[in-house]
């Protein structure tokens, strides 16, 4: 059984609704702002992602450590005629994932400059940020899947209208492949629900309900987990399914980069632990090796796509791939370390690389191309923006002290525990990502200034694009040098989901990892 | 028979039964003697607004008979050829506001066009007249009176605006195609009634439940050909090839009135002949729909892509929309019946209000309709390109619109029915789907062409303001509150 909380938490009013309605309210009056005014725009945009970042701190602050089940749950019924429900919860693998949504959308509002049409810019963000904590926070099949495909159309917009040149064919290819990906996702979901109701007599999406059912054969179930995995195998992206990610990545505008990077491919991780592996578990140990394959695969083929790349963004953006493919093969190692470093990484991994896409867009907004060839030389030129640049790609690359490091340690721990061949191919994948990363700085900053780079005037990080990056580089040391308080939340939660694998199969976790504990 | 005609006697009649029926062709033949009486102009607006109440009234009625039907059970009437059930009950509220909803849209369109007049809403009144008779047969013969009073009015409609070339097409060809189709269903009625001696959907049923047929070739022929006919009318593939050219040559306002209205009542007599009559032969149609269905999404939702016309997109996406209803009905059961009813519903005010948009954009002339047309429409009028992408994001299934649970619904129905090709089918092309739609979105959310022939701008009456209100309103507050409608898509599969 998964124990369910329902105290408020001394809150008021029901947390978790608050968080996901606050930016959805905003966005919808924001269409009805007045054209003229972009001031007034930028300042609810701004004011509405703080509110929001401000009632998830507190939900994360309230957050009882030690609990594995689900908290603040709030649950009304809603179309009873299909068995839906309005249930929101949180526990430990979504707490941090809520919590850095919350951080990155006012950054990446805020952050890079806007262009034309601030209103609409605004709105379509808000309703963004609304779309991916609903999807955190949602304990009812048919909800989540609501909310996982409202990300789409504001995300298409983001990139179609504010994006870079090629930005149309961008943004139909990234909404065509994500919306296929959900659309078996849907199927596998209606499956399942019936399935389950042959056999209990209720038709609920219920999350807990279905994940305690299990009424699934093992063969069909592993045919849904397939379902279940292309929707999340296409969001995150795992190769061979990431052929969208470079377009989407490179012609977003900065901020819609940053929330792809940081929140958007948390989805799809994140979905992978949520519901391929806590409603599928014995189809997860089956597939197991399909998934670690799939990601340590993706790992290697990133990183060498990443080096050959003259586009600095397109350049970062298969290094996410790489760097995505570490998750996933950290969260199929099936142990309790395994997924509690997956989870710690995906926070990690969003904060680094949102911060990443943040530092481009300054690098590319100054220089005017985004071409690598065309740089050089910018550290002398922008010593503190350097500076910072080298503090993010450290974090990225897994520097020890930063928070990269400690992700990527445990995650790895845990997967060399169950399936030790994966765990070493991504370790040297890993050293990969130090080439890339390292190179693409070299570029930028050493060296003298090419014709180009030399001929526009550049000024350093002003105090605006400091604010900026601050709470970002504070999270990534934070991050790396005391991660106890994360671990005190994620762990019991990750517990549950790996005796829940084990309880259902009786074969995991193998005894081994029990004694090693992060 | 022919003894019998001697002694006929009157059945007894239910006039609350067709009240709506009888609402709106007393109203159309009132309006049509007193426009034909005076010969002073009558105020602008006038008949737009007596039609626009006619739908209301007849709106009550429908309400009023389901609150009955639900409180006494279903029943039939005016010797079994009249059904009074939750079904019927739910397309005379469908039809009534397809008739509001028109009007409306019309009122501002032929003032524009300068064809203001009495008998554009007469004819809108007796069509959904004839449609509602189709919703509420429950005889052979009763339906295809309905489909004819239906279908006559809409082919003058279509040749409505008799200055355009593309009107006069769009009517003959519409005329040609529909009597053809209607020959087909007769010679389907009459092949019936030689298998099963009745034309009667409750003695059909009541038939076949009772006897075994050794050859059922001719029954067999008979529920083929009914399903061509109606086929026809929903615009269901390999019958469709009317629908693009209609859609398009037709004055924009009946577009979007004849999309709602004709679909709805194809649909109707569909769904109940192929339940009512045939209920027990499910497996022989379940395969033959499932077919059609399957065609039905592929062809429109492709076909879509590459029209430049939006008129056409919309007409090869409401093939799609069909083929979205036929995986409910291919389901053959229950739930798949209400899914179909939810989607015919939410469908109803999704395309009338796009269609209001079209009849805006179009402009004097009622002739731009490239998708050229509405670049930048989201500079020039906000709200209207607002609404606009909404429609058209609910038509394409987003989340929280009704448009989405409409798709989810017909899908749910066909998993639980497992036949999941389909329903994989049917959300795939919902991706296809996507793409059309979110590029008419993406165009009126750019910039917009240098200025050369601008020269009028896309007005905003009353009147369409108030479809548009109405439809985004109905599409965005029932998708984040389904439950009323739900339950009165899914009251309306108890037949009776």
């Amino acid at each position: 059984m998964i124990p369910v909380s329902t105290a408020s938490g001394g809150f008021p009013f029901p947390i978790l609704p608050a968080i996901v309605i606050a930016p959805a309210i905003a966005a919808v009056l924001l269409f009805f702002l007045p054209r003229g005014r972009p001031g007034l725009a930028k300042a609810v945009g701004i004011g509405a992602s703080l509110v929001t970042l401000g009632l998830a701190l507190a939900m994360a602050v309230r957050f009882e450590t030690g609990q594995p089940g689900y908290q603040f749950v709030v649950s009304h019924s809603w179309i009873p005629a299909f068995g839906v429900s309005w249930k929101l919860g949180v526990d430990g693998i979504s707490v941090f994932l809520v919590a850095v949504t919350a951080v990155l959308f006012p950054v990446a509002i805020a952050g890079p400059r806007t262009g034309e049409d601030p209103k609409g810019y605004m709105a379509w963000m808000l309703l963004l940020e609304a779309a991916c904590l609903g999807s955190f926070l949602s304990l009812d099949l048919f909800l989540f899947f609501l909310f996982f495909e409202l990300t789409l159309p504001p995300m298409y917009m983001l990139i179609g209208k504010w994006g870079f040149e090629n930005r149309s064919y961008a943004a139909v290819k990234f909404f065509i492949y994500t919306f296929a990906g959900s659309a078996l996702m849907l199927i596998a979901m209606l499956a399942l629900v019936f399935i389950d109701a042959r056999s209990t007599g209720v038709v609920t999406f219920d999350l807990i309900a279905n994940t305690t059912a299990q009424h699934v054969s093992s063969g069909i179930g592993a045919v849904l987990f397939l379902g279940f995995a292309a929707a999340f195998a296409v969001k995150i992206p795992v190769f061979p399914f990431h052929t969208w990610l470079p377009d989407a990545q490179v012609e977003a505008p900065t901020g819609g980069s940053m929330v792809l990077a940081g929140v958007l491919f948390n989805l799809g991780t994140y979905g992978l632990v949520r519901f391929c592996i806590e409603l599928f578990p014995r189809a997860s140990v089956d597939l197991a090796p399909l998934m670690l394959t799939l990601g340590a695969v993706g790992i290697v083929y990133g990183f060498l796509v990443a080096v050959v790349q003259t586009d600095l963004k397109r350049m970062i953006a298969y290094t996410l791939v790489a760097d995505l493919g570490v998750v996933v093969v950290g969260l199929f190692g099936l142990t309790t370390q395994g997924i509690s470093g997956g989870v710690y990484q995906m926070v990690n991994h969003g904060v680094s690389m949102a911060a990443m896409f943040l530092l481009i867009g300054m690098v590319v907004d100054r220089l005017g191309t985004r071409q690598l060839t065309a740089m050089g030389g910018l550290q002398a030129r922008t010593p503190i923006l350097a500076a910072v640049f080298i503090v993010v790609t450290l974090s990225i690359v897994g520097v020890p002290g930063l928070n990269g490091f400690v992700g990527e340690f445990v995650m790895l721990l845990g997967t060399f525990l169950t399936h030790r061949w994966w765990a070493v191919a991504a370790a040297v994948g890993m050293v990969l990502s130090a080439l890339v990363f390292l190179w693409a700085y070299q570029q930028v900053f050493h060296g003298r200034p090419t014709a180009h780079a030399a001929g526009v005037a550049v000024a350093d990080l002003g105090w605006r694009e400091l604010a900026a990056v601050a709470p970002l580089v504070f999270l990534i040391v934070l991050l790396g040098v005391y991660p106890r308080p994360f671990f005190e939340r994620i762990n019991p939660s990750a517990t549950r989901v790996v005796a829940h694998v084990g309880q259902v199969t009786g074969q995991y976790p193998p005894a081994v990892a029990e004694g090693a504990r992060p | 028979m022919i003894a019998a005609i001697g002694g006929f006697v009157v059945p007894h009649i239910e006039y609350t039964a067709i009240l709506p029926e009888l609402i709106l062709l007393g109203v159309a033949i009132i309006v049509m003697t007193v426009a034909s009486l005076s010969s002073r102009p009558f105020p602008a607006g006038l008949w737009a607004g007596v039609t626009a109440a006619a739908g209301a009234a007849s709106l009550g009625a429908a309400w009023y008979m389901s609150n009955q039907v639900n409180s006494r059970g279903p029943h039939t009437t005016i010797a079994g050829a009249i059904a009074v059930d939750g079904y019927s009950e739910f397309f005379l509220v469908v039809l009534s506001i397809a008739v509001i909803l028109g009007a409306l849209v019309a009122d501002n369109f032929l003032r524009r066009e300068g064809l203001d007049g009495p008998e554009f809403y007469v004819l809108a009144m007796v069509s959904a007249a004839g449609a509602m008779f189709m919703s509420v047969a429950n005889d052979l013969i009763v339906v295809f009176l309905g489909l004819e009073t239906l279908s006559i009015a809409l082919y003058v409609l279509a040749g409505y605006n008799a200055r355009r070339r593309e009107s006069h097409e769009a009517a003959l060809k519409y005329f040609v195609l529909g009597s053809f189709s209607s020959a087909i269903f007769l010679y389907g009625v009459a092949l019936t009634y030689g298998a099963t001696g009745s034309t009667n959907l409750a003695r059909i049923g009541a038939f076949l439940a009772g006897n075994v047929l050794v050859s059922n070739g001719v029954l067999l022929g008979g529920l083929a050909l009914l399903i061509v006919g109606l086929g026809f009318k929903v615009a269901a593939v390999p019958f469709h090839s009317w629908s693009p050219d209609v859609y398009q040559g037709s004055p924009t306002p009946v577009t979007g009135y004849m999309a709602a209205a004709a679909k709805a009542a194809g649909f109707a007599g569909l769904l109940r002949v192929l339940f009512s009559a045939f209920g027990l032969m499910r497996a022989d149609w379940q395969p033959i729909i499932t077919v059609l269905a399957a065609v039905t999404l592929v062809v429109g939702a492709v076909l879509a892509v590459v029209q430049t016309d939006i008129k056409r997109l919309l007409a090869y996406s409401s093939i799609n929309h069909a083929g979205f209803v036929l995986v409910g009905l291919a389901a053959a059961s229950a739930a798949g019946l209400s899914g179909s009813l939810f989607y015919l519903l939410v469908y109803t005010f999704m395309v009338i209000g796009s269609f209001g948009v079209v009849t805006l954009v179009g402009r004097t002339g009622d002739a731009r309709h490239r998708l050229d047309d509405y670049r930048g429409l989201a500079r020039e009028r906000p709200i209207v390109a607002a609404v606009f992408a909404l429609l058209l994001l609910a038509q394409a299934g987003v989340p929280f619109t009704t448009g989405f649970l409409g798709k989810f619904y017909v899908i749910a129905a066909a998993v639980d029915a497992r036949s999941y090709p389909l329903a994989i089918l049917a959300i795939l092309s919902a991706v296809v789907g996507a793409f059309y739609y979110l590029r008419v979105v993406l165009l009126m959310y750019s910039d917009p062409l240098p200025a050369a022939g601008r020269a009028e701008g896309v007005a905003l009456p009353p009147g369409t303001a108030l479809v548009l209100v109405l439809a985004s309103l109905f599409t965005v507050a029932f998708g984040l509150v389904p439950g009323p409608i739900v339950d009165f898509a899914h009251r309306a599969t108890l037949l009776f």
